[in-house]
């Protein structure tokens, strides 16, 4: 609308040729939703590359890697459920809940540690069809069914993990069987030319690349986009607006379920107060990442950028030597950095 | 309510009732009503779609013109009345339903997700999948092409099917909507307002998407406040006033004149004459509203049909 407003009365002989085709292939690549992002994490790198001799070794980079997949494996869910016009602020704590889970019922029960992991999958799909349900029954804001749900699940964590197992912390559970396994799955090492690289590095890999085939591929992905663009012309063309949200929140519960199990069997107890504020780490993500607040507009891709640009910032700063109590506050510069940038970079392409 | 025996030959050519093997209407209301809680929204409405018919249906802001379609849309329910669907009586529960009753309908402003590529919100609800299982995906290219193709024969000459449908203009935005009903095989579109938010020229070609629908067989509702805009492309022209209808016409049975002069409500028009004069000061404004009201009442006059039939049974002649 807006750039028929702006152009010159095109001739009737040829209606709407003209207005289009101009753009080049640069535009059109600006016009994509991580640009913004990828412009912010190219710098971001070169910078500490230039600070810090040992920011490029593999190993830090493994390390960076490590850091960004444990923010990146939650930001492709929550990428979605922001592109599907929702978030959730329940995902930090509903994390540790899943691994509270897993921990506290293969304990008590002393049971394989598999028991636990798929009792865990269930509570956390559980958890996010809660959240789902919940809102589109009432309609109510997420920002208030999820703030709702994530007091409620730091306090279950806390009072039932001293219920259950007498400590603030989750009893360790490395004795059990299956231990060893779950380890191998969730929580252990590949080793690349020498170099270390986390299993979750995987995950999120893997994790990126399904959610961008679902989200650019498959008629989920155009329902995604549009109940975030616009959920009553959805409906009213007969997308299931309801199944699709609840959908986008079990998804977020599904990454929920693959970090939890990574932060238990990654050590063999959870602390269960954590987890409090990670769910505005994976929201700034999947916003740095080119994701609109509002919904209906970015990308998977984005917000594992998004999550890159954090652990760079995260390791980078310790690598430079700094004192890592700035690190808050590059968080914050770069969250409005790439908001500020990604709107001027939205605005220009869709004039042009 | 037989509303005719309005060309049945249309009407039988691609569908018929199997158990009767009367001519059935695609689409018909008798004397559907509709209330949110004691307000009542709409009541006794009495209309029939054919196919490659157009029936208008006129009205005033708040003259009950989108619960109506909401109602043959799915997005409501009737309370009172029945609908019927090729003389079946049918009440929808969601949009889906009516989709899937062969009936479109095009929303004046939430006809399109406005961030999202022309293509896919083409397919939005429908999309063409290939592979199976787990790896169901969308055909894209042939989508696309699609669009393209549907898109050149409505007349909009697109090179690129990616841009955000947001930048079209609005008559190609509901351009792009009929086309996309007509292409899923619609029977019946509904059009709301498609030119109310439109300049001259864009409603005429929106105008003509109308009638290149309808040639091709659709029952088409025409929902505007413009008579004349309905009344070139209409056959019949279901009028609504604060919730009631006031008047079903054929087309031969009504001129442009009557029904702007029905549309207009000339008795509003001498109120306000009438007011005009008590307050004084207005000389300019109130010769203008008399002569308006001398215009409507003489094209009243001429019409006679339209005084009578807004007194007595305001049904189909």
């Amino acid at each position: 609308m807006a750039n028929t407003a702006t152009l010159p009365p095109a001739p009737a002989s040829a209606p709407g040729d003209e207005r289009i085709g101009r753009r080049s292939p640069i535009q059109k690549f600006l016009g994509r939703p991580e640009v913004g992002a990828l412009v912010g994490a190219v710098v971001l790198f070169i910078f500490f590359a230039s600070v810090s001799p040992t920011f490029t070794q593999p190993n830090a980079l493994a390390t960076i890697l490590y850091g960004s997949s444990t923010i990146g494996i939650m930001a492709v869910g929550v990428s979605l459920l922001m592109i599907g016009g929702e978030f959730d602020l329940s995902t930090g704590v509903a994390v540790i809940s899943s691994a509270l889970t897993a921990s506290l019922f293969s304990w008590n029960f002393s049971l394989n540690a598999w028991v636990g992991v798929v009792l865990a999958l269930v509570v956390s799909l559980g958890i996010g069809f809660v959240n789902g349900w919940i809102l589109v029954k009432t309609k109510l804001p997420s920002f208030i069914v999820t703030l709702a749900t994530f007091l409620m699940l730091t306090g279950l964590n806390l009072a039932l993990t001293r219920l259950i197992g007498g400590s603030v912390s989750s009893p360790s559970i490395s004795k059990l069987d299956g231990f060893d396994s779950a380890h191998a799955v969730f929580a252990s090492s590949i080793s690349i030319g020498g170099v270390e690289v986390k299993i979750t590095v995987f995950f999120w890999i893997i994790l990126v690349a399904i959610a961008s085939w679902v989200l650019l591929r498959t008629k989920v992905g155009n329902w995604i986009f549009a109940v975030g663009g616009d959920a009553n012309a959805a409906r009213a063309v007969g997308v299931p607006v309801t199944k699709t949200k609840i959908g986008l929140f079990m998804a977020v519960g599904f990454c929920g379920w693959i970090l939890g199990m990574h932060n238990l069997f990654a050590f063999d107890a959870v602390q269960s107060g954590e987890g409090v504020g990670n769910e505005f780490l994976y929201i700034i993500a999947a916003v740095i990442g080119g994701c609109l607040l509002t919904g209906g507009y970015g990308s998977a891709v984005g917000g594992a950028i998004g999550a890159f640009i954090f652990g760079m910032a995260n390791k980078g700063i310790v690598y430079a030597q700094w004192n890592p109590d700035w690190f808050k506050f590059f968080l914050g510069l770069m969250l409005l950095l790439a908001t500020i940038v990604n709107l001027i970079v939205k605005r220009r392409a869709e004039l042009k | 309510m037989n509303a005719k025996q309005i060309d049945q030959q249309t009407l039988l050519k691609d569908e018929k009732d199997p158990l009767t093997h009367t001519p059935v209407h695609l689409l018909s209301l008798e004397g559907v009503g509709k209330h949110y809680g004691n307000i009542i929204a709409l009541r006794d409405v009495t209309m029939a779609v054919d196919n490659g018919r157009v029936t208008c249906v006129l009205g005033d802001n708040g003259a009950g013109k989108s619960t109506l379609i909401k109602i043959i849309a799915g997005l409501h329910q009737h309370d009172e009345g029945v609908l019927h669907v090729m003389g079946d009586a049918r009440k929808f529960n969601s949009p889906r339903d009516a989709l899937d009753a062969g009936i479109a309908t095009v929303y004046q402003d939430l006809a399109v997700v406005p961030l999202m590529p022309i293509w896919r919100n083409f397919f939005l609800g429908s999309e063409l999948t290939t592979g199976w299982g787990p790896f169901k995906s969308m055909d894209v290219q042939k989508m696309k092409d699609i669009t393209l193709k549907e898109l050149a024969q409505m007349g909009i000459d697109l090179r690129d099917v990616e841009q955000p449908i947001g930048q079209l203009s609005g008559g190609e935005r509901q351009c792009v909507a009929i086309a996309r009903a007509v292409y899923f095989g619609a029977k019946v579109l509904i059009l709301d307002e498609p030119t109310a938010a439109l300049g001259v020229k864009q409603s005429g070609v929106v105008l003509r998407y109308i009638l290149q629908a309808r040639d091709r067989g659709l029952g088409v509702i025409f929902i505007t406040h413009n008579p004349h805009h309905a009344f070139p492309v209409g056959d019949r022209f279901l009028l609504l006033k604060r919730g009631k209808s006031i008047g079903y016409y054929d087309k031969k049975d009504i001129t442009l004149d009557e029904l702007t002069a029905q549309m207009a409500g000339g008795a509003e028009l001498a109120e306000l004459a009438h007011e005009l004069e008590q307050l004084g000061g207005h000389t300019e404004a109130l010769k203008e509203v008399q002569a308006e009201v001398a215009g409507v009442a003489e094209a009243a006059d001429v019409a006679d049909v339209a005084d009578a039939s807004r007194e007595n049974s305001p049904r189909h002649a």
